[in-house]
């Protein structure tokens, strides 16, 4: 069993080097860090013992920051520039953005992504999000007394590629080796999946604060199989606010013009809402401008109010069991995920959906605002190496297709839903005029025919096609979405060789060189030195690298000719010597050389490992 | 054990179109457990871009073997009777007719119990076909009436997928 000897994540090539690494569920109300401590996944606590960050950074005179509880005490007063729910923001565009004129936030539409107006200028959802996540960073270090190793951060399942990428963008800014992005869903059923040992199917119902998010996944012997998901990723508990603030607002005849009152109506609206989880009867009350909003609100008010937003949970649900073909009834449980379902009616309505004969076991024994950074805890733990049993798999799905753009508008879609990934797939296309020497690609998400319907990923062109009759030429497009669900795209002309290709990215988010020029402008590491930190950085890579190739060798090293072991000697010599010096860039450079330098070998450990794995098994005994 | 065997000889499944959905599924698991790029996150770059490409290829073989329809596709196309849809569109008399019957059905169906009746329909209809196909291809090996099959399948798969849009949009 070789393989399992050079992969068992067990076994980490140094057995002495500490890997510490984190889940961190980055919400849209708050936000956590969590990691495995003495094989127990726990919740970070900040220095007054909190485990709960609220996603709230403030933008005060001159460069100052608060972030969290600091932050959210403002967010009625200086709301303006109190930025919460970035969330919402991540990979959008303003017309994306439902209910903006509700928000107190000067928005600007800035190429990619929108953007808010603070006294530090503009800031995007990625900037919040990474003081966020820098904030979760220094926590985590700051427990450990020691640097990270990297971090598994969540999304909900329902986000998409633009989403996905931001997010992992905020990430880099804050100085975070990403390990994976997992689906909130998926983590939340690790954290129950490993605790109660279960086998079959289970739902798992997540309302946040801002997203909604329903997947169904079949747990075997440690695989987390997502068969399906879906969801909405604009409606969370955020909108039970806005739709009670706005009902306070005409029952009582105030109005909340200024950002002021309309941050503090929309706070006002959750503390009520929360408060009615538990009472049948709360006070809304709330200081603005032209004198107190007070108002007794019901439960059943409040229930009446938002039944329309609890019927869109229960579609989608439907949604993803059609797409699973599987019946209520092969459901063996629902986790409950998020601080909304905490909502009375929220677990009733899930309950009836699932039937009332007790069949489906509702789960709600996990804490919900912490249950997905655990699940993303245990599987940061797993990805560093650190886990005894190496059994823990989880296989995603991309949650919405994916295609180009042909003629008359239509999309062409070439990845369905609901395809577990990693996967890589290729369609071929044809030009549709005499001559035709180029072609444009526009990559497209969604599941709706229209190209306007859809959202646009990215636009690239194949130039250079030799011209051909209309029809002739062969234009291969190859999709491939890694394991974190981001896609790059290529295209070639398969007669000429022609290629083109794109990281599905720069028409969003941020380009590279963006996220470049925020990290010299300082953005969370104002204190920090950049060469020093690339530098040690670039050493810990190198030190990564030389260790994984050294056990690679010492497990297989009898694959390799005498040549080409000399030639990995050289390299890795190389990369010894270079590390002792002070140039991060020929650091990294000769790291690079070292990795393309054993892809065969690595490709050869692999080849042989899946052989020996199936080795004994004949084609009529398996 | 190759990256470029071929799906039934990567799953070590034997090579016919009758297929056990359980085994196929535990294969599945098995063969992913050794080669996602997850087994490798600890082991740099050149690793992870390998274990990539398995576990895409597996996902490959995968999709395509649990699907009744393309499984079958695959089985012509190796024994020498590509499917070649663009190209083969002469359809049976009968068939036209019922696809016809059905597209009228379909259009006529005014809730979700109407849609689901007709689904069922369609259903059955996919069912008794993957049956001949079982017997063309692992009985009689006529890989011709089996690619023909198989087209006739996809018209009918499409309608399910249209049924299937349908409701959705009844429910939202």
């Amino acid at each position: 069993m070789a393989l399992l000897q050079i992969s068992e994540p067990g076994q980490a090539p140094d057995p002495h080097q500490r890997r510490i690494a984190v889940g961190i569920d980055l919400g849209t109300t708050h936000s956590l860090v969590a990691a495995v401590r003495h094989g127990v996944a726990e919740c970070l606590p900040d220095a007054q013992g909190r485990v709960l960050l609220p996603s709230v950074v403030r933008y005060m005179e001159g460069q100052r920051r608060l972030v969290g509880f600091d932050a959210r005490a403002f967010q009625a007063e200086d709301a303006a520039h109190t930025v919460a729910s970035a969330k919402r923001f991540m990979g959008r565009r303003l017309a994306d953005l439902q209910g903006a004129a509700q928000l107190p936030y000067e928005f600007v539409d800035q190429a990619g992504m929108l953007a808010v107006r603070t006294r530090q200028g503009l800031k995007t959802a990625v900037e919040v999000s990474a003081e966020i996540l820098a904030t979760l960073r220094q926590r985590a270090e700051d427990s450990f007394d020691d640097e990270l190793f990297g971090a598994v951060i969540t999304v909900p399942a329902y986000f998409d590629d633009a989403q996905r990428q931001a997010t992992k963008d905020a990430a880099q800014l804050a100085g975070l080796n990403v390990l994976r992005l997992i689906n909130e869903p998926t983590a939340a059923a690790v954290a129950y999946g490993l605790d109660h040992g279960s086998e079959g199917l289970y739902a798992v119902y997540d309302l946040g604060g801002g997203t909604f998010d329903v997947s169904l996944l079949r747990l075997t012997q440690g695989v987390f199989e997502v068969v399906a998901t879906g969801g909405d990723a604009a409606l969370g508990g955020d909108d039970f606010d806005q739709l009670l603030a706005a009902w306070a607002l005409q029952q009582s005849g105030c109005s909340a013009v200024s950002a002021q009152d309309k941050g503090a109506l929309q706070m006002a609206a959750r503390r009520t809402r929360e408060a009615l989880t538990d009472h049948a009867v709360a006070t809304l009350h709330c200081p603005l401008d032209a004198g107190d909003l007070r108002l007794e609100v019901t439960r059943e008010q409040l229930e009446a109010l938002t039944c329309p937003l609890l019927e869109r949970t229960l579609a989608a649900l439907r949604k993803v069991l059609r797409d699973a073909r599987v019946q209520r009834g092969d459901v063996l449980g629902v986790v409950m995920v998020g601080g909304a379902t905490r909502m009375p009616a929220v677990r009733r309505a899930v309950g009836d959906f699932f039937g009332t004969d007790g069949h489906v076991r509702v789960l709600t024994d996990v804490n919900p605002d912490e249950v997905v950074a655990l699940g993303a805890a245990i599987q940061a733990h797993a990805l560093a190496g650190n886990a005894k049993d190496g059994q823990l798999l989880l296989l995603d799905v991309i949650p919405l297709s994916l295609g180009i753009e042909t003629m008359g508008g239509l999309v062409e879609r070439i990845v369905e839903r609901n395809t577990t990934i990693p996967v890589a797939k290729a369609q071929e296309f044809t030009t549709y005029q005499d001559g035709q020497t180029a072609m444009a690609i526009h990559v497209l998400q969604g599941e709706r025919e229209l190209v306007a319907d859809c959202r646009s990923l990215a636009r690239f062109e194949l130039r250079g096609i030799p011209p051909m009759a209309a029809g002739v030429a062969r234009i291969r497009v190859s999709f491939q979405v890694d394991a974190d669900g981001l896609l790059s795209v290529s295209a070639v002309e398969t007669g000429s060789g022609v290629q083109a290709s794109v990281v599905v990215k720069p028409s969003y988010g941020l380009a590279d060189d963006q996220v470049a020029q925020m990290l010299r402008d300082g953005f969370a590491h104002a204190q920090d030195d950049m060469r020093l930190r690339a530098l040690r950085e670039a050493r810990v890579d190198a030190d990564r690298l030389l260790l994984a190739t050294q056990s690679a060798l010492a497990a297989d090293g009898e694959l390799l000719s005498d040549a080409d072991r000399r030639s990995i000697g050289a390299l890795m010599d190389r990369l010894r010597e270079l590390s002792a010096g002070e140039d991060h860039d020929a650091i990294n450079a000769a790291a690079e050389a070292l990795a393309k330098g054993t892809e065969e070998f690595a490709a050869a450990r692999m080849n042989r490992g899946i052989r020996d794995a199936l080795a004994g098994r004949s084609i009529e005994d398996v | 054990m190759n990256i470029e065997d071929d799906d039934f000889r990567l799953f070590g499944l034997p090579e016919r179109f009758a297929q056990d959905a359980a085994q196929l599924d535990r294969r599945w698991r098995e063969l992913q457990t050794e080669v996602h790029p997850d087994r490798f996150a600890a082991q740099g770059a050149a690793a992870q871009r390998i274990a990539m490409q398995w576990s895409v290829r597996v996902n490959q073989a995968y999709q395509r073997l649990k699907d009744p329809l393309k499984r079958a596709a695959y089985l012509c196309e190796r024994r020498g009777a590509p499917i070649d849809a663009e190209r083969n569109t002469a359809m049976p008399r009968e068939f036209l007719m019922q696809q016809m019957a059905w597209r009228e059905a379909l259009d006529d169906a005014g809730d979700s119990s109407a849609l689901q009746a007709l689904a069922e329909q369609v259903e059955q209809q996919e069912r008794a076909s993957h049956r001949q196909l079982q017997a063309l291809l692992d009985e009689r090996n006529d890989v011709a009436a089996a690619a023909a099959q198989v087209r006739a399948l996809m018209f009918v798969a499409r309608f399910r997928q249209d049924i299937e849009h349908r409701l959705e949009a009844l429910e939202s």
